[in-house]
């Protein structure tokens, strides 16, 4: 296990892990396939009680979930303490969206509490949970079931710390950011998915655009896959980049138009020099941009369910419509 | 959340002040920050910002607080509605 150094000497016949705080170059390598998607579903640790330092039982209890990248990070950014570490089973997911699903929730909270026996472990009676947790664990509830103080602390890991010592969050503490790193290190996932999911069909499109003109154009075979590339830029990558300096707060719309742009660049640098073929190219590249973009709100911390299904009723139609237009602007070129 | 607002006019997010006890819940819960608490009640300070992630009506003991709480992602809905039609892999609805 990861960061494992002990048992923890317990009064109880309770195995209680002893975990270190220093990450080494495997958990970093491990963070990274991570957000490349490279077993992030099984990037795990075992849920239950660890012991950060030499905790009493006067320390703090801070709650956190069983993905690894959440694990490390916690441990990490509470370096130097004694505190107790309680990982709730959220089957490998980071506490958001776990929150969300009701994994990261109260009836997990209480079984925990209780497989864990927290109770004669500490004589204090509060948990310390991430802010982002409140949306799937009902603090008044936890209260009554089990007898523990919920405090919802900060949203960030790194300002925990603070929290622990100051006892409160300050009003910074508690304002969300999504800054340009905070949104690029979210792509490789995205780019990734993208490029898996079409997976199955890029052989298909690079076959349709070689044989496009009847023998094999090893030349219209790869700017076909060139073309879906630079969509999944645009959309994946691009677009999330420039997020909040594009226009109109919807996501499809911004992808749109990142797309028709870097879509322009593309069929002006493989020469498309036909006005129809050039705009069908721009704009299918536009549409899957603008998919791709669409997606992108499930990594955002501010999108509402209700505005993503707005959004999606009228933006999903306006996307395929744009790529069988462009489908049928190619084939109508090709055959008249 | 500076810099950033999605669609206008959509939330779902109510609070109904006349059984709002000023328990001041919602002001530590909400990721927004917006709520705050004025002549002993809850206000809300504007519902467009809101991400309806739950956590306020979750968390209000006098039950004053409502909202079509979810996560707020397309690929999760789409893969929900796929899964509805027996398409795609059953095991992963959500987004993640």
């Amino acid at each position: 296990m990861a960061g494992f150094i002990s048992w923890y000497p317990s009064k109880t016949d309770l195995k209680i892990p002893v975990i270190s705080s220093q990450i080494s170059c495997q958990d970093t390598v491990g963070s990274w396939k991570a957000r490349w998607d490279f077993g992030r579903m099984s990037y795990i640790v075992p849920p239950g009680l660890y012991a950060l330092g030499s905790p009493d039982e006067n320390s703090h209890v801070v709650v956190t979930a069983n993905y690894k990248m959440t694990y490390d990070l916690v441990r990490k950014a509470l370096a130097g303490r004694d505190l107790w570490l309680l990982v709730l089973e959220t089957y490998g997911i980071n506490v958001w969206c776990a929150a969300g699903k009701g994994t990261f929730g109260t009836g997990e909270l209480v079984r925990r509490v209780g497989a864990v026996r927290l109770s004669e472990i500490v004589t204090h009676r509060e948990l310390i949970l991430p802010l982002f947790g409140a949306a799937g664990v009902k603090g008044i509830e936890i209260l009554r079931r089990c007898g523990f103080k919920v405090r919802f602390s900060t949203i960030r890991i790194e300002d925990l710390p603070e929290f622990l010592d100051r006892g409160k969050a300050s009003g910074n503490v508690r304002e969300l950011t999504f800054t340009a790193y905070e949104r690029v290190i979210l792509t490789p996932i995205e780019l990734q998915t993208a490029l898996r999911k079409a997976g199955p069909f890029l052989p298909l499109l690079f076959l349709a655009a070689g044989f496009f003109n009847g023998s094999f154009s090893l030349h219209h075979a790869v700017l076909a896959l060139l073309a879906y590339f630079a969509a999944v830029i645009s959309g994946a990558f691009i677009s999330p980049l420039l997020l909040p300096w594009l226009p109109s707060p919807a996501f499809s719309i911004k992808g749109g138009v990142t797309g028709l742009v870097i879509g322009s660049f593309f069929s002006y640098l493989a020469g498309v020099v036909s006005p129809p073929l050039f705009a069908a190219t721009t704009l299918m590249i536009a549409a899957f941009s603008s998919f791709l973009m669409l997606n992108f709100t499930g990594s955002t911390p501010y999108t509402s369910r209700s505005g993503v299904k707005k959004e999606m009723r009228w933006a999903l139609p306006a996307q395929a419509l744009c790529l069988v237009t462009g489908f049928i602007t190619i084939l109508i070129w090709r055959f008249l | 959340m500076k810099g950033f607002s999605y669609l206008k006019g959509v939330s779902t997010l109510a609070l109904d002040r006349g059984i709002c006890t000023g328990c001041r819940i919602c002001t530590e819960v909400c990721p927004h920050n917006l709520f705050y608490v004025a002549g002993g009640k809850a206000e809300i300070l504007d519902t467009d910002l809101c991400m309806e992630c739950g956590a306020c009506a979750l968390n209000c003991p006098a039950k004053a607080i409502t909202v079509d709480a979810g996560v707020g992602c397309a690929s999760g809905m789409i893969n929900e509605w796929l899964a509805s039609f027996n398409i795609g892999k059953k095991s992963r609805t959500g987004c993640c």
